[in-house]
């Protein structure tokens, strides 16, 4: 049976009537959970929460599942893999001695990552909601996650980018001015990845085909992926396309998963196909996931949790898959959930923390629609603060305008920026890639090349005298 | 270019020609590794834009004036309002703007009191812009009334709808209350960047309060420099046509387009393009 938790303040007796409503209590204010209608009614009953969500004890969330172990595959996943040895170091510890150890001496990188398995995502959670930004970004910091395909992403001072070059009618050469628009900034080691505008099979093995095309016309030290449902990916690879990466957006409920299409089994189907094809030269990381807080409770499968606990709980199902990348479209959903720049920026953080703390490979598409109250400089300071976190990687867009989605995301320029003031580099193997292209004059201080690049001058002049009627 | 110059403030990028292919704001040239002064400001120019555009209000009184012009009606659009009551509200309670307040639903359920039956109910809606209800309602109804009065099947419109501060799924229930077999919703879609006039249209067959987004078909992008309004008008008169034959919408009516190739390419699925010529 489910506890209540009282907490007295001056004459005020607060009651929380488990441990969902004390998590939603807990948590700083934003949009989604008053749409939700499970925020705190006030300030002080907000703290007063946090106040008593820090004498839990951490072994609660293994006694006390918030979505019951019966009714979720997500609980059972996240059940039945805790690592009780890797748990042993801070198993005596409550939510707010955790913060603490988190901060300390004690818990350095090599400590931190021997401990993450027993670290469930409502233990990640809830000790987020105790958290300041720089706490966030100091313990984010001291987390490494390092995976590889045909790079290595991850690293510590490395700061990777997914180029994104989006076509409203998928047009083939509005796609490929794009990808030499980034390529010739310096973007693309995360992955090179493509929404598609058409969402079926056909579509995607066409525009994998393309992808694959440039990578090995150019011996690109990088991955392609389409961003089309599992199902189209695991046709795709039947038919013999040149699959590098699998992605599928998640979630943290099983019923948000089934909302979008898939459930577990699907994903291990998906990881073990694309491992078969042996493309990845230096790893074997072949999975790529967007998650972003907002999307169970869009799909009505929030079972009364507060949105932020949710996404940590997606990363339970990242990080079962070995995925090369993870990122949360963090302003994307909308104002009805991250309503401005400060609840996108306090989003974003937590997302890169939780992540990282549980052993995923976080990014973060720091991003906005134009319906939410943020701007450019929310995104620099996001970018910055990410940066600083040791995020690994973030999006490149030309001009920071996507127009297929319809929203605003980091820039080939925004990421040079980011390297630039934080001394950060690429992908090792991109990057000597980057100085053997003459792309960079100076890759070390960043300096691009004012000429253009052989290869590349003598692919323009290959150019179509007229542009296409599709585009 | 003689190499030892020094290299000017502004690097211009040898690629920007490229910009005929795509609308993408690629060849932006660089100051250091920053956007150079005039990108920057177009860029903040457009953003502007499309923020007026969310925030800017139906002027309801200019765009009945424009429809009863240009359709030639005979009474006035019925004026309804959503249970959200300003933009702030509107922004952070979806909910709230997918149903009519009190007022509005009474004033609808007397309009409706004839129990006459229609074939179609046309709502329009300010969704999250305006302007673009503003703009492409009045022409876009003009290119449907024609074709609906060029059909063979005598189509009975249900009075005229428009609705301040609603979402999609208020359709439904205007079209249930006015009794109608089918819903056509043109609503304002979230503006882009280069796109803060663009509207966006949802049928469904059979509306009644509570459906889901699956039971409803879109035909989104219709705009000058997008879809225009005589292809939207008959994309969306095949839909009606085939929902009403098959006596349902949605994704079931969507699958018969499922597998379309988008074709900038003659050859179909061709990848060919400059960067991989030779």
């Amino acid at each position: 049976m489910a506890k209540t938790y009282h907490t007295t303040v001056g004459s005020r007796r607060y009651r929380f009537v488990s441990l969902a409503e004390l998590m939603a209590k807990a948590t700083p204010a934003r949009a989604g959970d008053r749409l939700a209608g499970v925020m705190a009614d006030t300030a002080e009953e907000r703290v007063v929460a946090q106040m008593a969500l820090a004498e839990l004890p951490l072994t609660t969330f293994l006694n006390e599942a918030l979505i019951p172990y019966e009714a979720d595959e997500i609980t059972r996943l996240i059940i039945d893999t805790h690592d009780v040895e890797a748990f042993a170091p801070i198993r005596h510890l409550t939510v707010g001695d955790f913060r603490n150890w988190l901060l300390s001496d004690h818990a350095t990188s090599d400590v931190l990552a021997q401990v993450r398995p027993g670290i469930t995502p409502e233990m990640a959670a809830a000790v987020s909601k105790l958290m300041r930004n720089q706490d966030l970004i100091l313990v984010a910091k001291k987390c490494r996650v390092t995976t590889a395909f045909r790079n290595t992403i991850g690293l510590p001072g490395r700061l990777s980018t997914r180029l994104q070059p989006n076509h409203p009618t998928d047009d083939v050469t509005g796609i490929a001015a794009s990808i030499l628009d980034g390529l010739l900034y310096g973007s693309g080691d995360a992955v090179i990845g493509i929404n598609p505008a058409t969402d079926n099979v056909t579509q995607s093995v066409k525009l994998m085909r393309l992808m694959d095309e440039v990578i090995q016309k150019y011996q690109i030290p990088t991955q392609s992926c389409v961003l089309t449902h599992v199902t189209n990916t695991l046709e795709a690879i039947e038919q013999g396309a040149p699959v590098d990466l699998v992605f599928q957006s998640i979630g943290g409920t099983e019923a948000t998963n089934r909302s979008f299409g898939f459930d577990l089994s699907i994903l291990a189907e998906a990881e073990a196909a694309a491992q078969s094809l042996n493309r990845g030269t230096v790893g074997r990381n072949v999975m790529y996931f967007e998650t972003g807080q907002g999307s169970s409770l869009s799909a009505d499968a929030h079972h009364g949790l507060d949105q932020q606990t949710c996404e940590a709980r997606a990363y339970a199902v990242a990080r079962k898959f070995h995925p090369l990348l993870v990122n949360t479209v963090v302003g994307f959903i909308g104002p009805e959930y991250l309503f401005d720049g400060k609840e996108i920026t306090r989003a974003g953080l937590e997302d890169h923390f939780c992540g990282k703390l549980l052993g995923v490979p976080m990014g973060c598409d720091v991003c906005y629609t134009n319906h939410a109250e943020a701007d450019q400089n929310d995104m620099d300071n996001l970018l910055t603060l990410l940066g600083v976190a040791g995020c690994n990687f973030v999006m490149g867009i030309p001009g920071s305008d996507d127009i297929m989605l319809n929203y605003q995301t980091t820039s080939f320029h925004d990421a040079l920026y980011a390297r630039r003031v934080l001394g950060l580099k690429a992908a090792p193997e991109f990057e000597r890639w980057l100085e053997e292209m003459q792309i960079f004059q100076d890759v070390s201080t960043h300096r691009l090349n004012d000429q253009l690049p052989a290869a590349f001058a003598n692919s323009l002049r290959h150019l179509p005298k007229e542009p296409h009627h599709g585009a | 270019m003689a190499h030892n110059e020094p290299t000017p403030i502004v690097v211009e990028n040898p690629w920007e020609r490229l910009n005929a292919f795509t609308d993408a704001r690629i060849g932006l040239g660089r100051a250091g590794v920053s956007l150079p002064t005039s990108k920057h400001l177009a860029f903040q120019l457009a953003h502007a834009q499309a923020q007026d555009a969310v925030h800017c209000a139906l002027d309801g009184d200019s765009l009945e004036a424009a429809l009863t012009d240009t359709l030639g009606l005979t009474t006035s659009p019925i004026r309804l309002h959503s249970h959200a009551q300003g933009r702030a509200m509107y922004l952070q309670r979806p909910d709230y703007g997918r149903r009519l307040n009190e007022e509005s639903r009474e004033h609808l359920q007397q309009a409706a009191a004839s129990q006459q039956h229609y074939d179609l109910a046309v709502v329009i809606v300010d969704g999250l812009s305006a302007l673009a209800v503003q703009q492409n309602s009045a022409p876009f109804l003009s290119a449907l009334h024609q074709m609906l009065n060029n059909d063979a099947t005598d189509w009975q419109l249900a009075p005229l709808t428009m609705i301040e501060q609603g979402r999609v799924a208020i359709g439904d229930e205007v079209g249930s209350l006015l009794n109608a077999d089918a819903v056509l919703v043109m609503i304002g879609e979230r503006p882009g960047l280069s796109s803060p006039d663009s509207l966006g249209l949802y049928m469904t067959w059979a509306p009644e309060p509570g459906l889901r987004d699956d039971r409803r078909n879109c035909i989104s992008n219709v705009r000058p420099a997008g879809l225009t309004v005589e292809e939207a008008a008959r994309r969306f008169c095949l839909l009606l046509k085939d929902a009403r034959q098959r006596k349902l919408s949605g994704v079931q009516l969507k699958d018969r387009s499922e597998e379309d190739v988008l074709e900038g390419d003659a050859a179909q699925g061709s990848t060919r393009n400059f960067l991989v010529a030779d």
